[in-house]
């Protein structure tokens, strides 16, 4: 049978470094030129102005460490789409990297109800299609 | 200046509700409306304003089709009004300020869900990638929030049991509930995972109907069909939509809502005598129990234990069994409530001597909110 593909992200002019860079196993932020301070490059208003200090100059990508900690998570059992029908029950966590901005990902490589708040974690990359990877997490160290 | 009792709330109007194959979105809009400018005493030809939220199932009813279908020739304030699950509290909210600058004199608020029998839309408010990471829709998200409050206060999935619990007892005390059979803590517990810690009864239901009201100055209310319900306060809040992105995941713009409420109303949560909270989830309970004043941060799971939100209780909330157990009309289930508990035509379900009431609606991911403090 055919696997049923999950609703995949669009690339956008603005998000199209983050997902180069995620085929090539690399999670990439946008950092401020002016502060440093990082944003999710899928964050809402990521290309306009710099949330801590108002710069509005175009912020530099930079790779993250992928090493962040668990803010905090559900483990999703309603399938709401038939593309997770196998693999629910599934953990979506909120991880707070090490570089300051969250980011949603599902938590793979450990049961459930194993996770606790601020666990580490570790990025790994999971290739969906052609074009689309998505940065996922782990325990850190596994 | 203040608008604080200026304006009133006068009549509301039902729908049938529950599963509706039969009807159209269009034809509940309209069912809606006619039942509240009925119920006001007035005619079609008093209403001057309209303000609707969109159906999300089906969009097609705008506030133009409205007015021609309501065979209003003039309005002085016609939109369409969106603030997600907060927009039931917000276009009460924006048609006494349009009254008040004088650019109309009766707004007819108008809201349909269609989710029990409308065929399946894409989500909305998608943002980033979450749809790849299977993360659908607002219960996910909810539970995240109350996941986060859990591990910080504590709370635990029996207290928001309690909640549930406390309202099917409501519901079963109210004719056109869609749940009318009792539940205990072990049927909430032993309900299907929905999104872990939620179950199956944390969640709201999903439901057909539509509910409107009309807005009109306190000085023409005095001479309408029903007692005036007058407006003492009203506030919104509204924080980043996106849950990663907010600095403090457990705030839901809810306690600024509260904030300008109380304010404008000048009392405090011990003046009110019924509370109608937006309960999208138990969750979603408990954390405005918390922002808006009623119990300190941290301290709702306690708080709710041993009945204190049961009709003969000392904070009577959710009366009618609100979207948990009810109807989901979203913020109009506990709005129209509200109105109807300081009218005192609730029938059993009746809290006694009920003069003020404050009521929330919660949307976007539980984000953006609206505050109004009623009394008779
Ligand atoms: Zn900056």
């Amino acid at each position: 049978m055919a696997q049923i593909q999950k609703p995949l992200p669009a690339i956008t002019e603005t998000t199209k470094p983050y997902w180069e860079a995620a085929r090539r196993h690399e999670l990439l932020l946008l950092k401020c030129v002016d502060c440093g301070h990082y944003r999710h490059p899928l964050a809402p208003g990521q290309s306009f102005m710099c949330p801590n200090c108002t710069s509005v100059k175009q912020p530099q990508w930079a790779k993250a460490s992928g090493r962040g900690k668990i803010a905090t998570w559900t483990v999703v059992h309603k399938v709401f789409h038939p593309a997770f029908a196998d693999e629910a029950p599934y953990v979506v966590a909120i991880v707070q990297l090490e570089e300051g901005p969250r980011m949603i990902a599902n938590v793979r490589g450990i049961k459930p109800e194993d996770i606790r708040a601020d666990m580490e974690v570790e990025v790994f990359f999971e290739d969906l299609t052609e074009e689309i990877t998505l940065p996922q997490f782990r325990p850190a160290g596994k | 200046m203040s608008l604080k009792d200026k304006y009133a709330i006068m009549g509301v109007g039902y729908t049938p509700q529950g599963k509706l194959p039969d009807w159209t979105v269009r034809g509940l809009f309209l069912e809606a409306s006619k039942n509240a400018i009925e119920d006001a005493g007035l005619t079609a030809k008093d209403i001057d304003g309209i303000l609707v939220e969109l159906c999300w199932t089906d969009p097609s009813t705008q506030c133009w089709s409205l007015q021609a279908d309501l065979g209003i020739e003039h309005t002085g304030l016609c939109a369409n009004y969106d603030s997600m699950g907060a927009s039931g509290c917000a276009k009460v909210q924006l048609a006494a300020m349009a009254i008040d600058a004088g650019l109309c004199n009766a707004v007819l608020c108008a809201f349909v869900e269609k989710s029990a029998t409308a065929p399946a839309v894409p989500y909305r408010a998608s943002l980033g990638a979450g749809l790849a990471y299977g993360f659908f829709g607002a219960m996910p998200g909810i539970s995240m929030a109350a996941r986060a409050h859990m591990n910080k206060y504590g709370t635990t999935s029996r207290q928001l049991g309690e909640i549930a619990i406390t309202q099917r007892r409501h519901a079963c005390l109210n004719p056109i509930a869609q749940m009318r059979t009792p539940i205990t803590i072990e049927d909430h517990q032993n309900s299907r995972m929905i999104a872990a810690p939620l179950h199956l009864l944390d969640c709201c239901l999903v439901s057909d109907g539509g509910r409107a009201l009309v807005v009109t100055s306190a000085e023409r209310a005095k001479s309408l069909r029903h007692p005036p319900v007058y407006i003492m306060g009203m506030g919104q809040g509204h924080v980043i939509i996106d849950l990663p992105e907010r600095v403090d995941m457990l705030d839901t713009g809810a306690g600024r809502s509260g904030e300008s409420a109380f304010r404008m109303a000048g009392i405090t949560p011990k003046d009110v005598d019924v509370l109608g909270l937006y309960d999208a989830t138990t969750y979603n309970v408990i954390t405005q129990l918390e922002e808006l004043g009623f119990c300190k941060r941290g301290e709702a799971g306690p708080f709710v234990e041993g009945g204190r939100l049961t009709i003969d209780g000392e904070l009577p909330t959710n009366t009618s069994g609100g979207m948990l157990s009810e109807v989901y009309l979203q913020g109009w289930t506990g709005l129209i409530e509200v109105v109807r508990q300081l009218r005192g035509d609730c029938g059993e379900r009746q809290v006694k001597d009920a003069e003020i009431a404050l009521v929330t609606n919660q949307g976007g991911f539980i984000g953006f909110h609206s505050t109004l403090i009623l009394r008779r």
